[in-house]
């Protein structure tokens, strides 16, 4: 299989060659902007208020561990069940054992970014159960085949054209095009899968730790009838998301909606504490809560980039940032996009992988002005590009660094190699042309500038003889 | 179910944080020549707006539910609200209501229509069927224009969400400033023992992802009401 790196090339190359889906791009942000700054206004001190964010955070990290225990003993305490999974294939063979264990056929999913990452989905159809993303981005994106866009606004590159002929094909719609007739449409369609679901999962975007309780941020319900309807409500979460208490999420709420969607609050903001209790109706016999590291404890252990774990995964960096605009999510090849992915996917995947992911970046610092939680985000790309550069060379770097050291520590070589550079220049220049070569790369952006008539040791040596001829 | 690696990711952690971070104001005032003290996290006074008065949190709970395009529906008495429940009723057409067991509810919510009680357990389809929700709240939020719900307060789980249309019955001293109020008063209510679901809802369901164009009822209720009870 090609490299990460060779796919993000191919990737960028057909994102940025398409110059009406960038325009559409930047289009359907406008509106966001003027949005989030008008919400931004109405905070008394946005700047303050990342502050306070800034340090919440830092404080649960610094107690990380003390934290998931008594988060854990809460959610026991009330019947549910917290799994601490190390691995992606940890977090999927418990999740698989409980649909096992459950007969679980139908499965009804809200946006969960982690599972994206533990490729979740493939694992449960392939177990034989039906799967449905409910969150209506998600749901585009799953009939597509295709990964999220963005981890906040998943199919924000798809056009409503492009969604009739969806629907028409795979839920077999009527012809429309209006984005309020295609809601409803979809609507209608998973309906009946929140009532026919046996489980329902969910992400969660904190974890309330001292509370024992998750919250989950969402605008259209569809994560509330997940956990409201199926005998079962799963949660997969990462380890990081912890913050103490629920009056915290006085602060992290109101912030997570204005940086990330230009809201004062996102529709529903729900906190889940455990399965049903006595007193009520409705609601699941079974709450589990799945914590993935995944590497996370890699980051934790790099003490330089731990504010990188305070993300809440708001999008806002995604939306402001030049690189993002212009070659889109897919380029990416992550779970997460933009400014973020690119700080957190060398250390969560591997430096020597995802390397260049570090290096798409203008390090305009838009992100890092952009970030409620105050995260170095541009910072911290130029010290990953430090970071890289401490690993060890591939063979052909390191022959092309000896060669380059060995012409210039011997000058008649240099002379000779110029000499002959110049003499095959048109060869070169036509072998820049082809698409594919180690020139190319260079080439096929640049112009390969004509050689000088005569070299400056030709001149040098001419001007020398003019002086002794006039002496 | 056993879980093996617990221990294992906790031990990672502890071992990860014997290192310790710069603080957030350590890392931002790097450049700085003087030292820079800590960032607080006392963080009330920097949020929106909540109002100082019953006056200034009603108008701005009503602005807000107006942005989030709520509606408000302002009622005299529960007598009155039971008038207008039964005038939209007779407008929109709805015949089946579900509601559940609460004071607020038995007054405003008419017998006749003999909705679906979800206390005495209901069915699934048979809630997803009817025309409007009517359910009572823990408090409404001025700042945000948010309803706060909890499974105690509104009848269980599905019965504010399933519903196409969610309508809210709440007296005017539930009306709270900030969204810390509002867990403020879950705390003094509850204590340790809380409900197992609770949170804020904030207008009708909604999406952007066609096209980042707003949509109402997504999958949530289409329309959301909140019948504010004066006395
Ligand atoms: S890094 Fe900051 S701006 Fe980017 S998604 Fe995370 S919290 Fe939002």
């Amino acid at each position: 299989m090609s490299s990460p790196l060779t796919r993000f090339k191919a990737a960028v190359a057909d994102a940025t060659s398409n110059e009406a889906r960038r325009d559409f791009i930047y289009k359907a942000l406008g509106g966001y902007y003027v949005s989030r700054d008008k919400n931004k206004n109405n905070f008394r001190d946005w700047q303050k208020a990342r502050e306070c964010a800034a340090q919440t955070k830092y404080e649960s990290l610094n107690n990380l561990a003390e934290e998931l225990e008594i988060f854990s003993k809460k959610i026991e305490g009330r019947g549910g069940h917290v799994f601490f999974a190390s691995t992606p294939s940890e977090a999927r063979e418990y999740i698989l054992k409980v649909a096992r264990d459950n007969g679980v056929k139908k499965i009804i999913k809200s946006k969960c970014m982690t599972s994206e990452e533990i490729h979740l989905n493939d694992a449960l159809e392939a177990a034989g159960t039906e799967v449905v993303e409910s969150d209506l981005g998600e749901f585009i994106q799953q009939l597509r085949k295709e990964p999220p866009f963005h981890f906040v606004f998943p199919c924000m590159h798809v056009k409503r054209d492009e969604i009739n002929t969806l629907f028409q094909e795979n839920i077999h719609s009527r012809d429309t095009n209006n984005p309020a007739e295609l809601t409803m449409i979809a609507r209608e369609y998973l309906r009946q899968k929140y009532i026919d679901a046996d489980m329902g999962i969910t992400g969660a975007n904190f974890i309330v730790a001292r509370d024992g309780m998750i919250s989950v941020t969402e605008n259209e319900g569809n994560s509330r009838l997940s956990a409201a309807m199926p005998k079962i409500h799963l949660v997969l979460v990462g380890i990081e998301k912890v913050v103490p208490r629920l009056e915290d999420l006085a602060l992290f709420l109101p912030m997570l909606a204005t940086a990330g969607a230009g809201q004062p609050l996102t529709g529903y903001n729900t906190q889940y504490a455990g399965p049903r209790t006595a007193e009520n109706p409705d609601g699941p016999e079974q709450f589990h809560v799945v914590l993935l590291d995944n590497n996370r404890t890699q980051l934790l252990a790099d003490a330089e980039h731990r504010d990188a774990l305070h993300c809440m995964r708001c999008g806002a960096c995604l939306n402001v940032c030049p690189v993002f605009k212009n070659i889109g999510g897919l380029s990416y090849g992550t779970t997460y996009q933009g400014p973020i992915g690119s700080l957190i996917t060398p250390h969560l995947r591997g430096t020597k992988n995802w390397q260049h992911l570090s290096y798409s970046s203008s390090l305009c610092g838009a992100c890092t002005q952009a970030c409620p939680v105050k995260i170095d985000i541009h910072d911290h790309l130029l010290e990953n590009r430090r970071n890289a550069a401490t690993l060890a060379p591939s063979i052909l770097w390191k022959m092309i660094f000896f060669g380059f050291n060995f012409i210039f520590a011997h000058p008649k070589l240099y002379a000779l190699t110029f000499k002959i550079a110049k003499k095959i220049n048109p060869l070169t220049k036509l072998a820049g042309k082809v698409p594919g070569t180690l020139l190319y790369g260079w080439t096929g952006t640049r112009k390969l500038p004509e050689p000088p008539k005569s070299s400056f040791r030709e001149r040098f040596a001419e001007h020398k003889k003019q002086d002794l001829s006039v002496r | 179910m056993n879980n093996p690696s617990k221990e294992k990711v906790l031990a990672r952690i502890r071992e990860a944080l014997r290192l310790r971070a710069p603080s957030p104001a350590q890392i931002h005032g790097r450049h700085a020549n003087a030292p820079v003290a800590e960032y607080t996290r006392d963080f009330r006074d920097a949020m929106p707006p909540a109002g100082s008065n019953d006056a200034e949190r009603r108008a701005i709970f009503e602005a807000n539910l107006d942005a989030l395009k709520g509606q408000f529906v302002a009622c005299k008495t529960a007598a009155d609200a039971r008038a207008k429940l039964e005038a939209l009723c007779a407008e929109r057409g709805w015949a089946k209501l579900a509601t559940h067991r609460a004071p607020l509810c038995e007054a405003v919510v008419p017998a006749e229509k003999s909705p679906i009680i979800t206390d005495d357990g209901y069915d699934k389809n048979a809630l997803a069927a009817v025309d409007a929700g009517i359910t009572e709240c823990e408090c409404l939020v001025a700042q945000t224009g948010s309803v706060m719900f909890s499974t105690r307060a509104c009848g269980g789980r599905a019965l504010s969400v399933l519903p196409p249309v969610h309508i809210v019955l709440a007296k005017r001293s539930q009306l709270v400033g900030d969204l810390s109020d509002a867990y403020a008063l879950i705390r003094a209510k509850y204590g340790e023992n809380l409900p197992d679901c609770l949170g804020f809802i904030t207008g009708p369901s909604r999406t952007g992802d066609i096209e980042r164009i707003l949509v109402l009822g997504a999958h949530g209720p289409k329309e959301l009401f909140v019948f504010f009870i004066e006395e």
